[in-house]
């Protein structure tokens, strides 16, 4: 599905630091215990992280921890076959709640020497590398949105943002930089 | 900012959170088999605490999880947080600073 929030024209940071939209993406959150998420790792083909604020990422599928027993689980749109086949394969017998949240939000991608500082005019999180290392995600708040931050790199973020709020996310750190850059 | 410190995410800044109400307040095992009085003191009386107070605060913004806080509503100071379930520490402990 052509995701129309995201295909809004989006500001251009700054020439060095740049927010962009990301693809749209198959999403599920799964919610369970242990063996939930034991059991859903060979069919989502990503480990699931159980350490908390952490996220995994194989290829193209990641897995984010976002609460104890609550994970977010990104794939390629469209969905590679057999995913959802698979994790009720995978699933079946065991408590748990899997939920299709692909057009529930779409992500941005905001990269460059900047992004901590432009995120940091919103997100009361210390987003230095030794406190939000690569590789650490966590929902939290951007400005009024909640919002899930992964560090998929030491200058780069994806926000995942649900629809709505993608116009309002974008214009505030727009809005940022020209307060600060 | 206020930090909280998660038992699940760690230290976080207070806007993430929810106040969940006062802590321990266990419901009664057979509501049909207590008094008026007894089930209106359950939903409706809750200690107003100066000094240290039990209470549910929820990860709302974060990872969602209710847990359990020692708060002295005199100073706002956390003394402590502990995961639903678990006892809450000696009030007595020292206060970290
Ligand atoms: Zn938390």
């Amino acid at each position: 599905m052509r995701d129309l929030s995201a295909a809004r024209c989006l500001p251009l940071v700054s020439a060095s630091t740049v927010l962009h939209a990301l693809p749209p993406a198959t999403r599920y959150v799964l919610r369970g215990g242990a063996e939930v998420r034991a059991a859903a790792e060979s069919a989502v083909g990503c480990g699931i992280p159980a350490r908390a604020c952490r996220a995994t990422l194989e290829g193209d599928r990641a897995a984010l921890w976002l609460g104890p027993d609550e994970w977010l689980l990104i794939a390629p749109e469209p969905p590679p076959g057999g995913l959802a086949a698979g994790l009720s394969e995978a699933l079946e017998g065991l408590a748990h709640s899997l939920v299709d949240v692909s057009h529930r939000q779409s992500a941005l991608a905001l990269s460059g020497p900047q992004a901590t500082t432009l995120l940091a005019a919103g997100c009361p999180l210390d987003l230095d590398t030794s406190a939000f290392p690569v590789g650490m995600c966590t929902r939290t708040m951007l400005a009024k949105a909640e919002v899930v931050l992964w560090r998929t790199g030491p200058q780069v973020f994806r926000v995942e943002v649900w629809r709505s709020f993608v116009a309002y996310v974008s214009q505030f750190l727009g809005e940022a930089a020209r307060g600060i850059i | 900012m206020l930090l909280i410190d998660c038992p699940y995410c760690g230290e976080r800044p207070e806007l993430e959170f929810v106040y969940g109400g006062q802590a321990h307040v266990a419901r009664p095992a057979q509501p049909a088999q207590v008094s008026a009085q007894q089930w209106a003191d359950y939903l409706y009386r809750r200690d107003n605490t100066r000094g240290v107070h039990a209470e549910r605060w929820r990860h709302t913004h974060g990872c969602g999880r209710f847990f359990n806080a020692l708060r002295d509503t005199t100073t706002d100071h956390f003394r402590a947080t502990y995961k639903v379930g678990e006892p809450p520490p000696s009030a007595a402990a020292p206060v970290p600073r």
